[in-house]
């Protein structure tokens, strides 16, 4: 994969201690991949884009990531695929993919 | 509690203050926890909300519509319309048991409890008296809940209950939780699992309840695991109220305010304010909170009235006690940056242990009944004990490496 100066690589993104990202707006879609094979998902699939885009899109507008139920309803993908698609937390996972803040929900 | 705080701050000719509730049942929401286990009676913790008003204050039983907030206004049920100059959202949450694929279906109110509501605590009362032994599963479906560690506190407790029955070695009991440990905080979250495992329940961890299965008597995860279960209590998703969903431009996507998370005003407009459970700040949903808020919140009203800035104090502060059984419980103390710590506790009442069972603590939770009622719903400050969190007392933890 080849870096430019507008398109840094992961290993030089600042991410906080959980792996979410610092700064929303040093994302792309290369570091997008790269989490999601951190994470276990080797292979990213348009259902997954389709829901990393949902996700960060809500957030650019309202400032806030989507909670699951709404990501459920709202995204076009059903909670059950989302849990096969993003084992575990699909919210939480989706959102570190997206290179968005962590969901407020967990306190 | 704010109504009755803002009260004793303007003279009558100077603010009218209405308060707009469904209905005129306070409920004092800690002791339903006790319900079940026939440690309390529902008629010592329900009380006319309009009793606990100060003079001065107006009080509607009626629902909201939606409030119209261009127009600076609240609709009622009826139509009527009220205009404010200052509106305070504190709604608390709405179960919403519908919302989970078959919990509402068969087996609801007969193996399917949940003792966050009422009804449910009566119900679960007797459920629990006719039980002689099965698997009993506690669960929590999603965050945010109320007061996050009251269905822990179920666990102990039904342990406590059955062992003193004499059914506990007849009963398999089993915790399941949506999150990764017992509790939301690391430290915390070690303790009181290993606090489970001393009473010999089950700790079952990450698991997304997509569905319950009442009749087949199955609870089953969004990835497909399953935990039978003969008797199941669990607590249901929380949302908003249902009227700040129909306000345009007041809530998020769970009806909760947003809100600053130190002025406690809402994003959406300066005149608008949210406390406790009805704020999607990022801390227990809690009593203690919202007793913490109120002194910040009035503050603030006060001041936004006044034309000045606002005073950004408020750190998220909570505190709870944690019932355990046998007469003892635990607490924890902590705000956004301090997740609850071991230590002591200064308080009026002496030093109370932290993250660590005691009597006192039990002693303590029974005595917060009594101060809920005299100091925080009149809207007193407790002698003592302050909205900040302090340090004093807790022991500080080496910074991870």
């Amino acid at each position: 994969m080849t870096a430019t100066a507008y398109e840094p690589a992961l290993s030089a993104i600042e991410r906080d201690p959980e792996g979410f990202l610092v700064d929303p707006a040093q994302w792309n879609r290369e570091v997008a991949v790269e989490i999601a094979r951190e994470n276990g998902i080797d292979e990213f699939t348009p259902a997954h884009w389709q829901v990393v885009e949902f996700m960060r899109n809500r957030y650019l507008e309202t400032g806030a990531a989507p909670s699951i139920r709404s990501l459920g309803k709202e995204s076009g993908v059903p909670i059950k695929e989302l849990y096969k698609l993003f084992p575990k937390g699909p919210a939480k996972l989706a959102a570190k993919i997206g290179g968005i803040p962590k969901p407020r929900g967990c306190i | 509690m704010i109504a009755n705080r803002l009260r004793r701050i303007y003279d009558e000719d100077e603010a009218a203050i209405t308060v707009v509730d469904r209905d005129d049942r306070h409920v004092y929401q800690p002791g339903l926890l006790f319900v079940p286990f026939g440690l309390a009676q529902v008629e010592d913790i329900v009380r006319p909300r309009h009793r606990q008003l100060r003079k001065g204050v107006e009080f509607r039983e009626t629902e909201v519509e939606r409030v119209v907030l261009d127009e600076t206004t609240v609709e009622l049920e009826d139509g009527t319309k009220l205009p404010y100059d200052v509106l305070i959202v504190a709604t608390g949450v709405v179960l919403q048991p519908e919302e989970t694929e078959g919990m509402t279906g068969p087996g609801w109110r007969e193996k399917v409890f949940t003792f966050y509501d009422v009804p449910g605590a009566e119900q679960l009362a007797r459920a629990l008296e006719d039980f002689d032994g099965g698997r009993v599963v506690v669960n929590l479906v999603d965050m945010p809940i109320k007061c996050p560690v009251a269905p822990l506190e179920f666990a102990f407790l039904t342990d406590a209950y059955f062992s003193e029955r004499g059914l506990r070695g007849d009963v398999e009991l089993t915790y399941v939780t949506p999150l990764d440990g017992a509790f939301t905080k690391p430290i915390a979250s070690e303790r009181l699992a290993r606090l489970l495992a001393e009473k010999d329940v089950e700790l079952v961890t990450e698991f997304a309840v997509g569905e319950v299965d009442g009749g087949g008597g199955r609870l089953v995860s969004w990835d497909e695991r399953e935990v039978p279960f003969d008797l199941l209590v669990t607590v249901p998703l929380h949302g908003g109220a249902a009227y700040v969903g129909r306000s345009e431009g007041l809530g998020d996507d769970l009806g909760f305010v947003p809100t600053d998370l130190h002025t406690l005003q809402s994003v959406a407009n300066p005149n608008v304010f949210a406390i406790g459970d009805a704020a999607n700040l990022p801390i227990s949903k809690a009593g203690s909170v919202t007793h913490f808020e109120a002194e910040v919140l009035t503050e603030n009203v006060r001041r936004f009235l006044a034309g000045k800035e606002l005073d950004a104090s408020y750190d998220g502060h909570a505190n709870c006690f944690i019932e355990t059984g046998f007469g003892k419980a635990l607490l924890i103390d902590f705000n956004y940056e301090t997740e609850p710590l071991p230590g002591r506790f200064p308080g009026p009442v002496g030093p109370l242990p932290l993250l660590r069972e005691s009597r006192l603590n039990h002693l303590g939770k029974l005595m917060f009944q009594w101060l809920y009622w005299h100091a925080l719903l009149p809207g007193r400050d407790i002698p003592g004990i302050s909205a900040e969190m302090r340090m004093g007392g807790k022991e500080r933890q080496p910074e991870p490496a």
